[in-house]
């Protein structure tokens, strides 16, 4: 993969969340740049504080300490540059599928004609021009995630955050629309932080995984992704003798991580 | 219309013909047997009365109640009475939902206002409103003004607690996403709180409407000057049975009717909603 441009670089994250009974530290000396462009999974046990670290990038919670910084610039609140793709859809029943995919235009108040007709262009673009005018509960689980992402996507977000996106969906939906997004993504040329836990989903179709350890969770190791062909198909990278490699070591770093922390 | 169901129902296979047929039957029973149980106990009431088997001084007749109800419809009492308890009802019902809506959302605006309020809430709710109405009408004098009073204070804190529940139950995550497009307190209220919320202010409204007519009556019989709750307790002071049965039928009726008049609404909106 070619060096580009730093987006994004995390400088010695460190969070720690406060109940009564007691302090925990969630992340902690996390360094990480993300370059323009880049697919990026972070991939670790469950409750590691992978969620926690796509909060602090989207602005919606402050760290405990360390700093976010965007096309080098500090970054305090959630901006425009930032969209948050989460779990479920969340599409709002009482809404139509064009006016979900207006909400985030309506919220920043960018909503103009530029905005509105590239909205309807994307809607068109990845097949939804048909369902315009229905509601959200006449759309199947991954037509709604779709019209998740192209909320996402309508405001013109530089970075992506996609928290465990596909993991409402059943095996078929989830591989079709995993692929589907990444060609959106790819497509539209963003840079996207998957946060997941399905290591082949995070190995088809990522530049990079990151791989956290146990909580306190740090970065174990960064694993390079390199199918050796850009235009490879995500179905023929399945097929490849790379795909186990990746898999196995990516599978180990977790297992090797659970045996290590339970001396 | 009519002509396009049948058409349409040629299409059909014999088995969900005989289906809908079976419905269609069974809706008529059911239909026939609401209306054949009050044909029954207005005849067995007519009857046992005739036969003196009970005493209709004490305990009225539909015969007897037809004629009351005639003496007062052609006196004029009956209309005068009428309007007073649903004009109390229908301003009392009015306020008391407004004011429980703006309050409900006070609150959730300010969750430390919930905190706060949360002892209060839950002892006003337990706290029988009756009892407040000697305070009342000693404050605001034995008229019209007390008694919509009273369907206020019944009706609001029923509504704050309902609303309130609905709006707390947002989910969480919606929240969220809202807040990664950077949406601000209102945004969050008017987006998407209230809009989620509508199904649940429409079944409360089902609600306060019968609340608002037990603060009404309860109003009238302490105040005693005008109205439905008026002629019942009048009717049970002078021993005339008759004016207590008519003013609880009517009674009955008026909670009917104010009550089809909200499910309407609600329906109108769920048609609206599809």
């Amino acid at each position: 993969m070619e060096l580009k441009e730093k987006i994004l670089e995390l400088k010695d994250i460190k969070m720690q969340y406060h109940t009564l009974e007691q302090e925990t530290v969630a992340v902690k000396n996390i360094n990480l740049d993300i370059y323009n462009g880049e697919f990026l999974s972070i991939v670790g046990p469950s409750g590691c504080g992978k969620s926690t670290i796509l909060s602090i990038v989207s602005g919606l919670i402050k760290p405990s300490a360390g700093e976010v910084r965007l096309n080098k610039k500090c970054k305090n609140i959630s901006g425009t540059d930032i969209g948050y793709m989460l779990q479920r859809d969340y599409l709002f029943e009482w809404r139509t599928i064009e006016q979900n995919v207006l909400l985030g235009l309506e919220i920043k108040k960018i909503l103009d004609e530029e905005s509105y007709s590239y909205a309807q262009e994307l809607i068109d673009k990845y097949e939804l021009g048909k369902f315009r005018n229905y509601y959200p509960n006449q759309l199947s689980g991954g037509m709604r995630q779709k019209v998740a992402l192209i909320r996402t996507l309508a405001v013109k977000p530089q970075i992506l955050l996609l928290d465990e996106p596909f993991s409402a969906l059943d095996f078929q939906t989830r591989i079709n629309l995993s692929e589907e997004v990444w060609d959106i993504i790819k497509g539209e040329q963003k840079t996207a932080i998957l946060v997941t836990h399905d290591i082949s989903e995070a190995v088809t179709l990522s530049d990079r995984v990151v791989i956290f350890s146990k909580r306190p969770s740090e970065i174990r190791k960064i694993l390079i992704i390199d199918f050796g062909d850009s235009k490879i198909q995500i179905k023929e990278k399945r097929k490849k003798e790379k795909f186990n490699e990746y898999f196995d070591i990516i599978w180990s770093e977790l297992n090797d991580e659970r045996k290590d922390k339970g001396k | 219309m009519m002509k396009e169901k049948i058409k349409a129902s040629n299409k059909y296979s014999k088995e969900h013909i005989l289906f809908l047929k079976s419905h269609r039957k069974n809706l008529l029973k059911i239909k026939f047997f609401q209306i054949g149980i009050l044909f029954l106990i207005i005849a067995l009431w007519e009857l046992l009365s005739r036969l003196k088997i009970i005493d209709s001084f004490l305990m009225s007749s539909p015969s007897r109640v037809i004629n009351t109800f005639y003496t007062l419809y052609i006196s004029g009492q009956l209309w005068n009475n009428v309007i007073y308890t649903v004009t109390e009802t229908i301003v009392g019902f009015a306020l008391g939902t407004t004011l429980g809506i703006l309050i409900a959302t006070f609150i959730w605006w300010f969750p430390f206002s919930f905190r706060v309020a949360e002892p209060y809430l839950v002892v006003l709710n337990a706290l029988p409103k009756v009892a407040l109405g000697p305070i009342i009408i000693v404050w605001m004098g034995a008229g019209m003004g007390s008694i919509i009073l009273m369907a206020l204070l019944v009706s609001v804190i029923i509504s704050v607690m309902n609303v309130l529940n609905g709006f707390r139950e947002v989910s969480k995550d919606k929240i969220l996403l809202m807040k990664s497009f950077g949406a601000n307190k209102s945004q969050i209220f008017f987006k998407l709180v209230l809009p989620s919320n509508i199904g649940n202010i429409i079944s409360t409204l089902k609600i306060n409407v019968g609340m608002s007519l037990i603060g009404v009556i309860t109003g009238e019989f302490l105040v005693s000057e005008s109205g439905i709750g008026y002629l019942i307790v009048y009717g049970g002071q002078v021993f005339k049975m008759d004016l207590v049965m008519t003013g609880i039928i009517v009674l009955g009726f008026l909670a009917w009717a104010m009550y089809s008049c909200v499910a309407k609404m609600e329906t109108y909106y769920i048609n609206k909603e599809q």
